[in-house]
């Protein structure tokens, strides 16, 4: 794949060979208009036109160049020169067409999949040979997938939600009310995001992990100024609030650095690793570093190992007949 | 790029768009403004060569599809034309749920590597009239993508058959290996990125994931090198190899009432009972079902099988010693662990 096209020269080439199409479809459309749809600036497309306006068919008499006609701030094609239509895709462009459709298509609870399935047969003919046998595949099953239906369907009507949700930082099974606002999927794993009532914030709930869902006779109220997370990053940015915890492990913990955010991964050498991530939960830290087992030692906080300490001894204590 | 240049190459194009014969570069010299040089002086000559090279590279990056040929054959010198039937985009007419479902695809890279040809790949759709809204109402979802670096190399050299070299690390791996492929398909699976292919080294068919590959991948060798096996289902080799494990086994838990929510999640039944909760749970082994309890503590104690039970109390004993002040201590300072 080719680095793609920054501000340089053959970006304004490729823009100028399209805009003589781009325009003859929209004749009389605005200047202002076109340049916010083409993502350039009201001057730069004047001088884009000012420079088209100089070209056309050898002889370069006046039947043989490009031709506009302005009326006001208004522009309309009036000889195209024979560059009437758009250059085809080329390979980069029906990759990342194509296969953004085919992995919309693969979203969990996608609506209009037919449009979508539509879309994509049109785009892959249009694309000709750039799209043909496109080694890309997609494949989003997931779990909690049969709850989608609902989720959307509260987000559709602006209904409120009675959510049994399972809170894994805490290991517990609780009801709550939320206001819906979209349904997610990030990471091949859908959510909920919503403002939760309980916790008076915006929070995402994890389809799977949501054990039942009323949908409620009652109009969800985000406050306005409940806002959509940025998600860019993934679905838990680690707070720099909540508490560091550091711990030293070995081979067989390794796979938490690819599991969960760390902030820090350090090789201190083939067998020890030092690791670094934050916490919402010291009880959670307690049980991640219970599962790991003696392959961790706990470099901090101190009551997290005080905490591993008591608990693998009072666990211990419970099979004294062993 | 100058505005001379681009002007000329422009020109350039039109000019070729419009003939049908093959017009040599003499001949477009003497047409196209900008091209303008006396043949008669080698070194203004091989000027106008030289220009006339990067010009046709130029064209050719872009994707203008630049055909050659000679004109007759008493004129054996090369000429040039644009076939319009290859360089234009054929006819999309969109219904409006489809131009949304485009508008909604594109937007899936915005966090990702493929966001400016998807947007140069709308403005050729915008330019053959298709009005493409990329603020279109979502289809009930809000879907967000992110690719690997790997990505965009293994996708060209699968679909170009080439060879490719990169380091592999797995967390459990203490170096990176370096491993040589031949590239069937990239797949995206469970929001994750794998390539499958056949694996040189190993020389068996073997599924890697994109972010583990922590080299550039480099392309070996010519394209064409290998075919892939006809009626490979790229998505369920990866299916196989990160598939879900099967829990042919059952065990018997006695959970205190009220907690570990977890674990009951993946209860097959529970029975409330005088000193707890009765919960019977499947497992694979014995040692990775005694990393899953362990992790709830006192909460959970393990009646039957005997084989869980041992699994568990052992991984308790190590922990209760690994935890022990004076382990801590030395495991602190850098000690060796377990």
């Amino acid at each position: 794949m080719s680095a793609p096209r920054g501000a340089g020269g053959g970006d304004r080439l490729a823009r100028l060979l399209n805009l003589v199409p781009y325009l003859l479809a929209r004749p009389g459309i605005a200047v202002s208009e076109a340049a916010a749809d083409l993502g350039v600036s009201d001057r730069q497309l004047r001088e884009d036109l000012e420079l088209l306006w100089v070209c056309g068919l050898p002889g370069y008499g006046p039947g043989d160049l490009i031709d506009m006609a302005f009326d006001g701030d208004r522009v309309t094609i009036t000889y195209d020169a024979g560059i009437d239509r758009p250059l085809r895709l080329n390979q980069d462009e029906a990759l990342a067409l194509v296969v953004a459709l085919r992995m919309l298509a693969q979203v969990p609870g996608v609506q209009n999949l037919d449009a979508v399935e539509r879309a994509l047969a049109k785009i892959e003919s249009a694309a000709g040979d750039a799209a043909a046998d496109l080694p890309v595949l997609a494949s989003q099953t997931s779990a909690g997938m049969e709850r989608v239906a609902d989720l959307q369907g509260a987000v559709a009507r602006r209904h409120a939600m009675r959510l049994t949700y399972y809170t894994a930082t805490r290991d517990e099974i609780t009801e709550r009310v939320v206001d819906p606002m979209r349904v997610l999927v990030v990471g091949g794993r859908i959510y909920l995001e919503a403002w939760c009532r309980r916790a008076e914030a915006v929070r995402r709930f994890r389809a799977d992990r949501i054990e039942s869902a009323t949908e409620l006779d009652e109009p969800a109220a985000p406050p306005p100024d409940a806002q959509f997370t940025d998600v860019s990053e993934g679905i838990f940015s680690p707070s720099p609030e909540l508490p560091l915890v550091t711990l030293r492990i070995g081979r067989w913990s390794r796979w938490i650095t690819e599991y969960y955010p760390c902030e820090q991964v350090v090789e201190e050498s083939p067998e020890r690793w030092l690791v670094s991530l934050r916490a919402s939960d010291l009880a959670w830290a307690r049980r991640l570093v219970l599962g790991l087992g003696p392959d961790v030692a706990v470099l901090g906080p101190p009551e997290l190992v005080t905490a591993v300490r008591g608990e693998s001894q009072s666990a211990l204590s419970a099979y004294s007949d062993v | 790029m100058s505005r001379n240049r681009t002007e000329r190459l422009v020109n350039l194009v039109i000019c070729l768009l419009s003939t049908r014969r093959f017009l040599t570069a003499a001949q477009i010299a003497a047409t196209v403004p900008g091209y303008e040089h006396d043949p008669e002086d080698p070194r203004d000559h091989e000027a106008f060569q030289r220009k006339f090279e990067r010009d046709k590279a130029e064209l050719r990056d872009l994707g203008v599809p630049l055909e050659t040929g000679t004109t007759s054959i008493v004129d054996p010198e090369p000429g040039y034309r644009i076939a319009r039937g290859d360089y234009a985009l054929p006819d999309v007419h969109l219904e409006p749920d489809e131009t949304a479902a485009v508008g909604i695809a594109a937007r899936l890279w915005q966090h990702a590597g493929l966001a400016a040809a998807a947007t140069s790949g709308l403005l050729k759709l915008r330019a053959a009239g298709v009005d493409v809204d990329l603020h279109a109402a979502t289809f009930g979802v809000e879907p967000v993508v992110t690719v690997d670096k790997a990505f965009g190399p293994l996708q060209t050299a699968a679909r170009e058959r080439r060879q490719v070299r990169f380091d592999y690390r797995t967390p459990e791996d203490d170096a990176a290996t370096s491993r040589r492929l031949q590239p069937w398909g990239v797949v995206s699976w469970r929001g994750r990125w794998y390539v499958v292919g056949h694996d040189l080294d190993r020389a068996a068919t073997r599924c890697f994931r994109l972010s583990r590959i922590v080299s550039d991948v480099r392309m070996v060798g010519e394209p064409g090198a290998f075919t892939t096996p006809e009626n490979t289902d790229l998505i369920s080799h990866v299916a196989r190899w990160s598939g879900p494990v099967d829990h042919p086994n059952r065990a018997t838990v006695l959970v205190q009432p009220g907690r570990a929510a977890g674990l009951r999640r993946f209860a097959e039944s529970v029975s409330a009972g005088p000193d707890g909760d009765r919960v019977v749970v499947s497992y694979s082994d014995p040692d990775g079902f005694a990393r899953w309890i362990v992790g709830y503590g006192a909460d959970v104690v393990v009646l039957e099988p005997e084989e869980a039970r041992k699994a568990t109390v052992a991984r308790l004993r190590d922990l209760v010693a690994a935890f022990a002040p004076d382990a801590q201590a030395r495991a602190e300072h850098g000690a060796a662990i377990g």
